[in-house]
């Protein structure tokens, strides 16, 4: 259970080597936190991630996890859930920014990163919203992005997922509330991580330890979005309605 | 069967469950027959603060009586009460016909189930111990369905098990409780305006024992020289001879003088500036000492229920209760506790302070003798966790611990060092719930039933 100040004591991470991920886990109240699973793909790279989380009183299991593979997703989940017990907190971390150049060119790889990006993302959270809506309780974390506020020609179709699972989140969160399932979005800026390196880094660029730190205080007041950095959400309300024609001579965009 | 977002007093950690209202004893039982994986667990009128009366995904069996169904003995000065019936409503049943309740909470709204799974204890602890002391027969209804009969004699391992128990040994369905006959319905209040914490614990200490009734409201906000500065009541129940006439000696009619509407402000309006100036005056409104001042039972025992729904005045994101009990001999926790609130400029609208008597043979009941401190904070409030940590350490290593009605926050290492008796309480328990059928929220959180261990 969480407790009244919105600490879990059992955290699944999907995406269970995401930088941000991660950080959001470390950030966790150590006194309350139990027990924590980190599915990923690369289970060798889980492992060495788990160690550095893991003490005497937080057990940390590395589950093999192929997101990808939507059909079986329920499945996958509930193998977890029904070993571990209620989750208190799920974050959905996992995305790939992929390469533009070949994802506007190639509709074979800009349909595998969207169904990562958007496709499985919706399967993870479905899944894990029917095990917490079960179980009466528990918060779901989305890692949307600034990305899909307004979709940039630099990235259209991780911009266009990313779209498109906020979108779905914001509904499916009002759709699931009554069950006592809280879903957050987070929107991160540019955020340091292994996913940006060599990337030239945006305005407001943060770190995945400043954006745990936005997601644990938002868990702690049931807060439905975050922005991280805060300011991005009035930097975007503008960026929002900044006409096309001017849009697209944006160096940012 | 309605499902349904439920959460304590507190507002902190809302979950759903199935809901049901039986209307007798018989579909109380047939409801527990339909529990699901996620168990049962009884609720009364969800004053707890945290997520004790709470079962997500499971079932909940909200339990109301009827005060017709209160059956009075005067004669023995005992009444067997349905469990389901609050305080307030058998208040309105007794002190017209002379008695008062064995204890009572600051809210007069906590069910005689409530009373009991929680062992509540009151301004007179010092003197007559909790709840669960003046009760003498319990009728449970067990996981297997069948109703047992048990009180300190009969049965006394379950009895204490369920005394404190958190609704986690079976659903008190009615209890028979010893009463106080009282001579009239009015207090006789003695107050005393105490400039630190030294005088008032060295108050407490003298002067406790010759009243029934005793606790201190304590400014938190205060600091330096005045830091603790508090004001203590005490008093007993009103003679005859007191009254100047013996019109409404046994008045009993308490109402709700204003209601916090639903759409008070979702930031809440117990800002630290607001919560000073009111520990401001209500300090210098209280006379040095003031003698034999008459008060109802409702001022004296239950201030803040003239206020309906007051815990909306903390906002959406609602308030945490934090009550801990230390030794009598670790006053020095006290001190340091009132020290790091009040340095921690925490807004505590309420917080008080009561020196309690001797404990009594539950496992898992409350009161040890010692000092215990009540405090209400919004749980938005900035520092919080991390002050509350520093607290729990304090008060778990001075042997002290805390109360689960009010809890919202300590995990399964809080409960294991503050409650040594638990292996013993889960052995009752689990003898009479082999399945596991009674759950709760707060049980999951703190480890209750085993999990986490």
């Amino acid at each position: 259970m969480q407790n009244a100040f919105g600490n879990p004591q059992q955290v699944l991470l999907l995406g269970g080597t995401s930088d941000i991920g991660l950080a959001i886990v470390h950030a966790f109240d150590r006194s309350a936190l139990r027990r924590v699973v980190l599915a990923c793909r690369e289970v060798a790279k889980g492992e060495a991630k788990a160690q550095e989380l893991r003490s005497d009183s937080l057990q940390v299991d590395v589950v093999e996890f192929h997101a990808e593979a939507v059909a079986s997703t329920q499945a996958a989940i509930d193998a977890i859930a029904d070993s571990v017990g209620d989750i208190d907190v799920a974050i959905v971390a996992f995305a790939q920014l992929g390469d533009s150049t070949v994802t506007t060119t190639d509709a074979a790889a800009a349909a595998a990163l969207a169904v990562v990006d958007f496709g499985a993302a919706v399967a993870a959270t479905v899944a894990v919203g029917n095990r917490m809506r079960a179980q009466g309780h528990g918060s779901i974390v989305v890692l949307s992005s600034v990305a899909g506020e307004r979709v940039r020609m630099a990235n259209p179709v991780y911009g266009g997922a990313k779209a498109g699972l906020d979108g779905f989140a914001q509904g499916y969160g009002d759709a699931i509330a009554a069950d006592g399932v809280h879903v957050m979005i987070v929107r991160p800026g540019f955020v340091h991580s292994q996913m940006t390196t060599g990337k030239d880094a945006a305005p407001f660029a943060t770190t995945p330890d400043a954006v745990a730190k936005i997601v644990v205080a938002g868990l702690r007041s049931r807060r439905r979005m975050v922005w991280a950095p805060k300011i991005l959400r009035p930097v975007f309300s503008a960026l929002r309605h900044v006409p096309g024609p001017l849009w697209r001579r944006l160096p940012l965009s | 069967m309605t499902r349904e977002s439920l959460s304590g007093w507190g507002r902190t950690q809302p979950s759903v469950a199935e809901v049901v209202e039986p209307a007798d004893r018989a579909e109380v039982s047939a409801s527990i027959a339909g529990a699901g994986p996620r168990g049962v667990l009884a609720r009364g009128l969800g004053r707890s603060y945290g997520d004790a009366a709470q079962n997500a995904g499971g079932l909940v069996v909200r339990l109301r009586a009827a005060a017709g169904e209160v059956v009075l003995d005067a004669e023995r000065s005992e009444a067997t009460v349905p469990a389901g019936l609050s305080i307030d409503e058998l208040l309105r049943v007794i002190v017209p016909q002379g008695f008062f309740v064995p204890v009572t909470a600051g809210t007069r709204f906590v069910t005689i189930g409530g009373a009991i799974a929680s062992d509540i204890h009151g301004k007179n602890h010092h003197a007559d111990g909790s709840f669960g002391n003046h009760v003498t027969s319990i009728d449970l209804l067990l996981a297997d369905g069948s109703v047992a009969t048990i009180g300190p004699h009969d049965n006394p391992s379950l009895f204490w098990a369920t005394t404190g128990g958190m609704g986690l040994t079976g659903i008190v369905l009615s209890a028979t409780i010893r009463l106080i006959p009282i001579e009239t319905s009015r207090m006789s209040v003695d107050t005393d305006r105490l400039p630190d914490l030294d005088s008032l614990l060295a108050a407490m200490t003298e002067g406790d024992d010759r009243y029934r009734y005793s606790v201190a409201w304590v400014d938190l906000l205060a600091r330096g020289k005045n830091l603790g500065r508090s004001v203590l009541t005490r008093g007993d129940h009103a003679a005859l001879a007191q009254l100047s006439s013996r019109d409404g000696a046994f008045t009993y009619d308490p109402r709700h003088l204003v209601s916090v509407p639903s759409f008070a402000p979702p930031s809440g309006v117990l800002s630290l500036p607001a919560v000073a100036a009111f520990n401001e005056l209500w300090y210098r409104k209280t006379p040095r000492h003031r003698e034999h001042e008459l008060q109802s039972i409702a001022t004296f025992f239950h201030p803040l229920d003239g206020v309906g729904s007051w815990n909306r005045l903390y906002g959406a994101r609602g308030m945490v209760q934090y009550q801990f009990v230390v030794p009598m001999d670790r006053d020095d926790v006290l001190r340091r506790a009132v020290h790091l609130l009040s340095a921690g400029r925490v807004a505590c609208f309420l917080a008080i302070i009561k020196r309690f008597g001797p404990g009594n043979p539950a496992p898992l009941s409350f009161p040890i003798p010692g000092w215990t401190l009540t405090l209400d904070v919004s749980s938005a409030a900035s520092g919080l966790p991390e002050l509350f940590s520093e607290l729990d350490s304090l008060v778990l290593d001075a042997g002290g611990r805390h109360y689960f009605a009010k809890d919202a926050h300590i995990g399964p290492d809080a409960v294991r060092r503050g409650y040594p008796r638990l292996a013993e309480w889960r052995a009752t328990r689990d003898a009479v719930d082999p399945q596991g059928k009674w759950q709760s929220d707060l049980a999951r959180r703190v480890g209750l039933l085993g999990e986490g261990d």
